[in-house]
């Protein structure tokens, strides 16, 4: 008897192993059962044995001595080869029956393993889809069909009670109303809120260049130094946010990896970034320029060198002309004075000094011929014995005229008049000071100089009388480094520049008249106007600051037209022409005119930049001069040598 | 996340106060502050009451599903509190003008969202709502042919429209997949976009409306049936292929009323006060040159191959008049095929054609790109497939006195005047050349130039000389030019003199800004003289390999 269909097209495998199974079970040859059960067979693959029969024993693997050729030869001889099976479990060789052949080939087809069976049987309906008169089962209706139930009944309350409470709410009607409509069809202006007009709207975005294209001109393409150095940048640093690229065809260009995060960071910067209204400046550079009368009509001024003074062998420190304006007078590290003709350049005579020369001033007086060196702890005055012979003897007379007072008064200094070897050399008097010397200058009569000795006590500065031979420190305190002084041209005003502060002393009332706050970090020279009203100051810090002392104690104006220390400034007797020298190696003449009109403020304009030292150890220009009647400037320099420019 | 969200509504952006540390306690920490008006006006927002009832609504919400109630969870779901933004667009722009001006980073935005995949990131209305609205603008930019520029760049394709007068730039990314990154705050961007869509919906109303056009866009009758026709029974629903329809851009829309020729009534001149006869003809001629420019691809037939990106070469063709059509396959909307004869440009982007058509270009896609750059239809030898092609300029870059202009936009400026370019190239060159030369004398920094320059007048001088003497017999040797010359460097020199003079007397501050102001420019020269200067070596290298190759196919 087959099968039921429906079991076997439920299950077609079991069926099938079955048959597989039990085929070769039925061949009376031998009965051979292996007991192992369902293992894998590679266990017993090192052992002689396979399994073990019903009655325990073992069963052997049937020897197998065969090699390729056998093999081979039996694959050509034997015409039942391809049927012949190995039989897993017992290791026995066996050959399939045609039936069994014909199972293998029906389920390689796909095909169910019994022939019989019909896949294709109509289908029967269990319960079918028309309504019946009778029922199914024919059990009576429940009683609680019948009442209504008490669970709806509950819930229906909660509802009703909600919708009383207001907890439910009816459902909303449905908006109609059409997304989008003309939102500005009455536009009035109006109605535009006072913040619109205090509202900044956001900057649009930069539009791209020439280098953002696929294929850029090849000048936009960033070169392999280029990329390195986009590459170390800071991301916020870089002008281009991406490497330009090229591209031969636009089938080639890819997404761009950056273009989420840009329109990210675009959204940030709208509503993070603080907005502002910034005026930008539209200035042409050129009306920023001051507008100053030319120097070409500001002349005369220097504008040549013409002279070279070679002789010192270091640096020149300081410069000073005679009242003529024929003799020059330079003091140098190298220990020597050295006396000039200024018209020829050369060296009239050269006077050992013994020790570094730290300033040198040419008695302002033109009937005397005198000279105040500094050098080292001593002020030597010396009487060069130039020009006009009366002259410098009449000098000398006038210095040995001198009668040592009855009563020997007590003088910080000692006056020592020069032996016979250094009235020789023409030095006649000596000033021995307590310490080292910085600055000698004279009073314009040319009877009282002063001096500046490197101390900070209250005997920095000395006032030395000539004719008398003595000497008085005009301070009770000191009030800070004092860098340089000088005598007022026409009034008895002294003035003391310590490191930031001008101070303007009286002499005859002796009091303090005036503190002129520089503005600068620290003074290193000074020069007054002839009139008398006007200073410079130079100082270390490259600023040149102009002072009006009518108009206030700050500077009228402060220059800072050079590029490093100023070393010294110089203001001329007759032109209104100041020079300054520098560190830098130039010498600034700048015009300076000084109107009657006190309503008027002085004119300053810069009118030659004079470059001719060259920088020494770091040291350019030392000294600036003018020369006391032609509007020609003398400088000294670290090079070692004097110009002058005309 | 509250206030965010309203700033970025509203449209409230922080301040930098005046003294910062008055504000900031005495410190000068970098901190964000607001205006005390502005967050006064924030809370004065009715939308604020909105956001709390949604928030109520997902709290209702979210305690409904974990007690499993589902019941309450339809009935909530039906209740879900909405809102509007239309009162904040009319506030933030009172006048459509003023919409109009702040439409460049929402259609950037809407086209980024646009593109971005039905999963995750953001809900699919938005995609599809943003995806909507895009397409609407581009069909009223075609309407109207108000496309001006186009730009392709690494980052995407940038257009710029002219919209009522009011320059619209948008950019849209190449169509990729995007690469999703991790450090982007992707609910910033979603409220933005929610803005935006909103704004960019009712300005694409307006405009439609302006044009006459229905709105939602419906495409027009004729076009629709033939469409159909076409198209057959491959698209499921009318409702689905509607949108497609759409961004096909092939068709045109419909109209409210149907246009009639006799409407377009010439425009009376108003001659404005204070306008001169000259600056009138320029005018009129200025709008001459866009009505030309509007009709650039008139009466031509694209088609476009299966490689080339459909929808920007599409948009731009139909915005300047061009008919254009695909591969039936590639997408709904083709009208024509391949094999029409009547097609004159085929756009290819690979280096071969296998079958060519007698009587059309095949030309490479950038050619529609720096053709409508250029205004006018450029001739077509250098955009072949496999060319290598001209370089693709930036429009949107205009040159000032003193910048750097590649040579290729000279070129293009001259062939613009109407000049043939072979002939003008080499005298364009010297140009050049001399340009540069003008650029050395402006930095001010080479005299050695200066001197070299003035050493070959003299030897050039000296050579016309004795040119001149060989001619008419040696009588005169030298001149007293020579001296002239150095009559005027000296006045030169003591110009530039004065010049340094005066600025020492400058004013701190004043001296500050000359030097910064003089440092730009500076930098501005350098940067036009490094580009001028790789341009030349790039140049100089490219003869050179030509020369060598020619060498090379001789020997």
């Amino acid at each position: 008897l087959p099968p039921p269909p429906f079991l076997s097209s439920w299950h077609p495998g079991v069926r099938l192993l079955e048959m597989v199974k039990v085929k070769p079970l039925s061949a009376p040859l031998q009965d051979i059962r292996n007991t192992v059960g369902n293992i894998p067979m590679e266990w017993y693959q090192d052992f002689p044995h396979i399994g073990y029969n019903l009655d325990g024993k073992k069963i052997y693997k049937p020897i197998r001595n065969k090699d390729e050729l056998d093999m081979f030869l039996e694959k050509m001889e034997n015409p039942d080869y391809w049927r012949t099976v190995q039989d897993k479990m017992t290791g026995a060789d066996i050959k399939l029956t045609d039936e069994q052949v014909e199972l293998v080939q029906r389920l390689q087809k796909g095909q169910f393993g019994d022939v019989n069976f019909d896949p294709y049987e109509p289908a029967v309906d269990f319960f079918t889809h028309e309504v019946m008169i009778h029922p199914v089962t024919n059990r009576p209706a429940d009683k609680r069909s019948f009442i209504p139930s008490l669970i709806e009944k509950e819930k229906v309350s909660k509802l009703v009670h909600a919708i009383k409470m207001g907890w439910i709410k009816p459902r909303k009607p449905k908006d109609d109303t059409p997304t989008y409509y003309d939102l500005w069809a009455h536009e009035d202006p109006n109605s535009i809120l006072g913040r619109h007009k205090m509202h900044v709207p956001a900057p649009k975005m930069k539009l791209p260049g020439h280098e953002e294209s696929y294929n850029p001109p090849p000048e936009y393409l960033l070169s392999e130094e280029e990329k390195l150095a986009w590459e170390q940048q800071e991301p916020a640093e870089r002008k281009l946010n991406f490497v330009p690229q090229q591209f031969r065809c636009l089938r080639a260009v890819p997404a761009y990896p950056r273009f989420i995060h840009e329109r990210f960071e675009r959204c940030l910067d709208l509503y993070l970034c603080p907005r502002q209204r910034k005026m930008r400046v539209n200035v042409d550079p050129e009306d920023l320029i001051p507008k100053l009368p030319k120097p070409r009509d500001l002349q005369p001024f220097p504008t040549t060198q013409a002279l070279v003074y070679h002789g010192h062998s270091s640096l020149v420190r300081c410069l000073s002309i005679s009242p003529s304006g024929q003799w020059l007078v330079s003091g140098s590290d190298d220990g020597t004075v050295r006396f000039w003709e200024v018209c020829t350049a050369r060296c009239m005579k050269t006077l050992p000094a013994g020790g570094v020369v730290k300033s040198v001033a040419w008695n302002p007086n033109p009937t005397i011929c005198l000279v105040a060196i500094c050098v080292e702890q001593s002020v030597l005055l010396v009487n060069p014995c130039l020009g006009d012979k009366l002259l410098y003897g009449a000098t000398d007379q006038l210095l040995e005229s001198y009668k040592a007072p009855e009563e020997e008064r007590v003088q910080p200094v000692q006056w020592v008049t020069a032996t016979t070897e250094e009235h020789g050399k023409g030095i006649r008097l000596v000033i021995q000071h307590s310490k080292a010397l910085k600055q000698v200058t004279w009073h314009g009569k040319g009877d009282y100089f002063a001096s500046v000795v490197s101390d900070n006590s209250n005997m920095q500065v000395l006032i030395h009388q000539t004719s008398k031979r003595w000497s008085q420190n005009p301070f009770r305190k000191s009030k800070g480094l004092v860098q340089c002084v000088l005598f007022h041209p026409i009034r008895p005003y002294f003035f003391v520049a310590t490191q930031r502060y001008v101070r303007v002393y009286n002499l005859l009332k002796q009091e303090l008249t005036k503190k002129l706050m520089t503005n600068c970090k620290w003074v290193s020279s000074m020069a007054i106007h002839p009139g008398g009203d006007n200073i410079i100051c130079g100082s270390y810090d490259s600023k040149l600051a102009w002072f009006d002392l009518d108009l206030s104690t700050r500077p009228y104006q402060l220059l800072r037209h050079h590029k490093k220390a100023l070393r010294s400034v110089a203001f001329h007797k007759r032109y209104p022409l100041f020079a300054s020298g520098s560190d830098d190696g130039t010498v600034i003449v700048c015009h300076g005119m000084v109107y009657n009109d006190l309503l008027q403020n002085p004119l300053l304009v810069p009118v030659k930049v004079l470059k001719g030292h060259a920088l020494t150890l770091d040291l350019g220009v030392l000294d600036v001069l003018f020369h006391p009647t032609q509007p020609w400037v003398f400088s000294s320099g670290a090079d070692s040598t004097i110009r002058l420019y005309t | 996340a509250v206030p965010r969200r309203l700033c970025i509504l509203k449209g409230i952006y922080p301040h930098e106060p005046k003294h910062k540390k008055k504000v900031n306690k005495g410190s000068t920490a970098p901190r964000t502050f607001y205006l005390l008006k502005d967050i006064k006006f924030l809370l004065h927002e009715p939308i604020v009451n909105k956001f709390r009832e949604y928030k109520v609504f997902v709290r209702k919400l979210r305690k409904a599903y974990g007690k499993s109630e589902w019941g309450t969870v339809d009935r909530l779901k039906n209740n879900k509190p909405t809102y509007k933004l239309d009162h904040i667009v009319k506030e933030r722009y009172p006048t459509f003008v003023d919409a109009l001006r702040d439409l460049d980073d929402a259609l950037s935005m809407c086209f980024l969202f646009s593109t971005f995949p039905r999963t995750g990131k953001c809900h699919v209305q938005t995609i599809q709502l943003c995806r909507r609205l895009a397409v609407e603008f581009l069909n009223y930019v075609i309407a109207s042919r108000s496309l001006r520029k186009v730009f392709l760049s690494i980052k995407g394709i940038y257009y710029q429209a002219e919209v009522l007068g009011q320059p619209i730039t948008w950019i849209t990314p190449y169509a990729f997949a995007h690469d999703h990154p991790t450090d982007v705050d992707y609910r910033v961007m979603a409220t933005f976009t929610e803005f935006y869509t909103t704004l960019l919906g009712f300005v694409n109303f307006r405009l439609y409306q302006s044009l006459n056009l229905l709105y939602p866009p419906k495409i027009d009758g004729q076009a629709d049936a033939e469409l159909k026709a076409a198209e057959g029974k491959e698209y499921a629903m009318d409702s689905e292929s509607y949108l497609e329809k759409l961004s096909a851009l092939s068709a045109s829309l419909a109209r409210v009323v149907a246009p009639t020729h006799e409407d377009e009534v010439e425009m009376d001149e108003f001659p404005v006060e204070g306008e001169t006869a000259e600056q009138m003809d320029a005018r009129k001629k200025e709008q001459e040159a866009l009505e030309k420019h509007k009709k650039l691809f008139e009466g031509l037939r694209f088609f476009l191959n299966r490689e080339v990106p459909r929808e920007p070469l599409a948009f731009v063709i139909r915005c300047f008049g061009g008919q254009v059509s695909w591969d039936k396959s590639l997408c709904i909307g083709a009208t024509y095929d391949v094999s029409d004869p009547s097609i004159t440009h085929q756009i290819v982007d690979r280096p071969r054609v296998g079958q060519q058509v007698v009587g059309r270009y095949y030309l490479q896609p950038q050619w529609v790109f720096d053709s409508v750059n250029a205004k006018m239809c450029l001739p077509v030898a250098d955009y072949f497939p496999g060319v290598l092609l001209p370089p693709h300029l930036s429009p949107f870059v205009t040159e000032q006195e003193g910048d750097y202009i590649p040579p290729e936009k000279l070129k293009l400026l001259a062939m613009q005047r109407g000049e043939n370019p072979d002939e003008e190239s080499e005298e364009e060159d010297e140009e050049e050349e001399e340009e540069e030369e003008d650029d050395n004398d402006k930095e001010e920094e080479e005299e050695e130039d200066e001197s070299e320059k003035e050493e070959e007048m003299k030897l050039k001088k000296m050579e016309e000389q004795k040119t001149q003497s060989t001619k008419a017999l040696p009588v005169k040797v030298t001149a007293g030019k020579v001296r002239l010359e150095d009559k005027q460097r000296l006045e030169q020199e003591q110009q530039s003199e004065e010049k340094r003079l005066a600025i020492m007397m400058m004013k701190k501050r004043e001296k500050y800004l000359y030097k910064k102001i003089m440092f730009g420019k500076k930098r501005k020269v350098r940067e036009a003289n490094k580009l001028a200067a790789k341009r030349k070596a790039h140049d100089t290298a490219v003869k050179e390999e030509k020369k060598k190759s020619k060498k090379a196919r001789r020997a």
